[in-house]
């Protein structure tokens, strides 16, 4: 049976521009820019200095905070200086420069790890901290943390759902890395010590459906595989909950508190390497996609490479790029350059074409009701626009602006073409 | 660190997708699916008409550039509601109606019903309803002069409500003269006196389908405001209760055009499903205490101008479930 939630829409997916394309590994670049914060929480500290030489797999950065992820050198090399760079999310990040050697040395903690079988849930969370894994859907949130939570659960939802349109990095994922991301699921399942576990995947991605049940039929996994509708977002925490398993999150609240945690394939599979390989998360699947994309691709991209290398070796845009996105069209980031790294949250890069990239004119709300439709988590989204456009923040709160999950599936829906998710977040910042 | 940039990009707010969708489109779709009824009405009522019609639309566009001009805004003339509210307009008068009430009409539509209050979006009732509300109310001997069926030379002919009302209160001053008796396949197509765009139920029907079919509309007020005119009908309608004739009432005077045209109006209506349902049949309940027991024949545009009223207390009201609050 096919489940989903209330609201959201369909949005055509484009994800036929890579959906098809492997993933594919990318010429060493010759240097790479590693922020010191590419996470929810407390930027680290350096661990290096200008003229250090560091391995790939180094670890150059760390916290001593809790709520903090520690980051690696993701090739061989000097480092040229820690100087503030261009970041894809903050705007500007102090980060570690690393001129490559071209050698890609790795460093002499990566080793295989025999037994990982038999480790504990304390060993586990330990091995993930130290490999610095994030969710890797793109809120970036320190795994160490959400695997650890306060409270005791249930359930893991594994997220496949990837309802973002274009992006296609967990897609490949799960038709290529399977068995690992099986594995990783195992080793999830094992930290967060629960009984149930689903795999949420679109019934608009049959191939990695069938991957992922066979497998598991193959190595008998107690992991169920959940068809979802084809509905955007149906890949948000909240949504993919209740698509799941039937429970909301209250408002206010977070997964634990319905008993569950949810995790990203991408993330799986990070988990997989780390315990299993010894590796830490350096590297990412990166989906580099538009229609003026020459040749897009999913590709296996060192933390640190600068989108533009990336979008130059998809061999370039077929015009002038008019916007290049860092995520999907839907929550994705406009950047300002394209000289911005990758991060561990870089799920994809998007060029849109000039015309794409076109804003069109706002327009009166006509009340409609199509973003109350849509609206997944049943607000009222034209309301809070009307109380910014007329001055009267004072009158949002009664429409729970912070139950906003910032989909944007209101802002696409509306036929006035009303920035509504941009008031919403507006509010939410006076309000803080 | 952008100084090197080649070309600048665009940077916004995510979304960076949008929807097909426009205002426009919508206006000028519902105007498309109105046009068959229009194309009957210039068939059964002849080429009158049609300057009806364009006069109801000139004066609504003329009047929406000039307020706009006057308020200082940009001219929103292209977004065809007002096209379309001068459309409601002609629709909603009498086939033998003088160009310059018709003009009027338009004028007090577009300027009183929708410019004082800010425009597209901001007005509170429907500004045709507005419009033809005061034409009732200055002529109401124009508007209630009707057309038979075929017969240009202005025959004046009571409309089925007219009839069934005369009956009904017991007045019986129709009593006597040559009374058409209409069958309901005559309501269904429309060869009966009535307003310009409420006679022909099939082509009203086929517009409101398609509307149906690209989701610009949705059953929720028309079936809702429908049924319930049906029910209380057939409850109240007849010698005794629930032996009125509510297929007469459903097929005749301006319900089918209100319900799915008019109370449909996305400004003026609720917004959740719930509250679009309630609209409904409290536009129902008016329209069918109008018919049976008020001063007028017709009810349909006094109910949905009522229920305007009450939209924003509905709104207020009828809110969407909050995800994850308890039942």
């Amino acid at each position: 049976m096919v489940s989903t939630f209330a609201g959201g829409k369909h949005i055509e997916s484009h994800k036929q521009l890579s959906r098809d394309a492997a993933i594919e590994p990318i010429p060493l670049p010759v240097e790479v820019v590693i922020p010191l914060s590419q996470h929810t929480g407390t930027i680290c500290e350096p661990l290096v200095k200008k003229g250090d030489r560091v391995l790939t797999g180094t670890k150059i950065g760390q916290s001593s905070n809790v709520l903090s992820s520690c980051v690696h050198a993701s090739i061989s090399g000097t480092v040229r200086g820690i100087e503030l760079c261009p970041h894809p999310v903050l705007g500007q990040c102090l980060a570690v420069i690393i001129d490559s050697d071209g050698r890609d040395e790795h460093d002499a903690a990566i080793q295989p790890r025999k037994a990982a079988e038999r480790l504990s849930k304390e060993e586990l969370l330990a091995i993930i901290k130290e490999a610095g894994i994030v969710g890797m859907g793109g809120a970036a949130f320190p795994s160490q943390v959400k695997l650890n939570p306060p409270k005791p659960v249930d359930t893991l939802i594994i997220n496949g759902v990837e309802c973002e349109p274009y992006l296609t990095c967990d897609f490949r994922l799960m038709l290529e890395k399977a068995n690992e991301i099986l594995q990783g699921i195992g080793l999830l399942k094992k930290t967060v010590n629960v009984s149930k576990v689903f795999i949420g995947i679109e019934e608009d991605k049959p191939e990695a459906l069938r991957m992922m049940r066979n497998k598991i039929m193959e190595k008998h996994y107690p992991f169920t595989v959940s068809p979802l509708t084809a509905k955007y977002p149906q890949g948000a925490e909240k949504q993919l909950i209740k698509a799941v398993i039937n429970r909301e999150v209250p408002p206010g609240k977070l997964p634990f508190d319905a008993g569950v945690i949810v995790s990203n394939v991408g993330t799986a599979c990070a988990v997989y390497e780390a315990v299993f390989l010894g590796k830490p998360l350096y590297e990412r699947v990166v989906t580099v996609t538009g229609a003026t994309v020459k040749k897009p691709a999913n590709l296996n991209v060192r933390i640190g490479t600068r989108f533009g290398d990336l979008i130059r070796y998809c061999q370039g845009t077929t015009g002038a790029a008019g916007k290049i996105i860092m995520g999907g069209p839907m929550m994705g980031l406009a950047q300002f350059s394209e000289d911005v790294p990758v991060i561990k949250g870089t799920s994809g890069i998007l060029v849109l074409s000039e015309a794409e990239a076109r804003q069109e004119g706002e327009h009166p709300c006509i009340r409609c009701g199509r973003c109350v439709d849509v609206c997944p988590m049943g607000m009222i989204p034209s309301a809070l626009s009307l109380c910014v456009e007329s001055g009267r923040l004072d009158l949002s709160s009664r429409y729970n602006p912070r139950d906003c999950i910032e989909c944007g599936a209101c802002t696409y829906i509306c036929p006035a073409k009303r920035r509504i998710v941009e008031s919403i977040r507006l509010v939410k910042a006076v309000m803080k | 660190m952008t100084e090197k940039q080649p070309a600048p990009l665009t940077v916004t707010s995510s979304p960076h997708i949008r929807s097909p969708e426009t205002t426009s489109k919508i206006m000028w779709t519902v105007f498309v699916c109105l046009i068959p009824s229009g194309l009957v009405s210039v068939y059964v009522f002849g080429f009158g008409v049609l300057g009806i019609i364009l006069t109801a639309v000139f004066a609504a566009v003329a009047t929406e550039w000039a307020c706009c001009r006057i308020q200082r805004k940009t001219p929103t003339i292209m977004d065809g509601s007002a096209v379309l509210t001068g459309l409601l307009l002609a629709y909603n008068v009498p086939p033998g109606s003088p160009l310059w009430m018709v003009f009027l009409g338009s004028f007090i539509a577009i300027a009183v019903g929708k410019a004082v209050f800010g425009g597209l979006g901001c007005n509170v009732f429907n500004p045709a309803l507005v419009g033809r509300v005061f034409l009732m109310a200055s002529f109401p001997v124009l508007m209630t002069r009707w057309q038979a069926p075929f017969k240009v030379d202005a025959v004046t002919a009571p409309t089925p409500l007219a009839i069934f009302k005369d009956g009904f209160s017991g007045t019986n001053v129709l009593a006597g003269t040559d009374l058409v008796q209409y069958s309901y396949r005559d309501l269904f197509l429309g060869l009966r006196g009535g307003c310009i765009g409420e006679a022909c139920v099939l082509a009203l029907l086929l517009g409101a389908g398609y509307l149906m079919i690209r989701k610009y509309i949705t059953w929720h007020i028309p079936l809702s405001f429908i049924g319930t005119v049906g029910v209380f009908t057939w409850i109240f309608g007849g010698k005794g209760l629930f032996g009125g004739d509510f297929l007469l009432q459903i097929f005749s005077g301006g319900l089918i055009l209100g319900a799915f045209y008019m109370a449909t109006d996305y400004v003026t209506g609720p917004m959740t499903r719930q509250g679009q349902i309630l609209f409904g049949i409290g536009c129902g309940i008016i329209t069918g205490i109008v018919r049976l027991w008020g001063g007028y024949p017709e009810g349909v545009s006094y109910s949905i101008l009522l229920m305007n009223a009450v939209t924003p207390l509905i709104d207020r009201f009828m809110v969407p479930r909050r995800f994850g609050e308890e039942r």
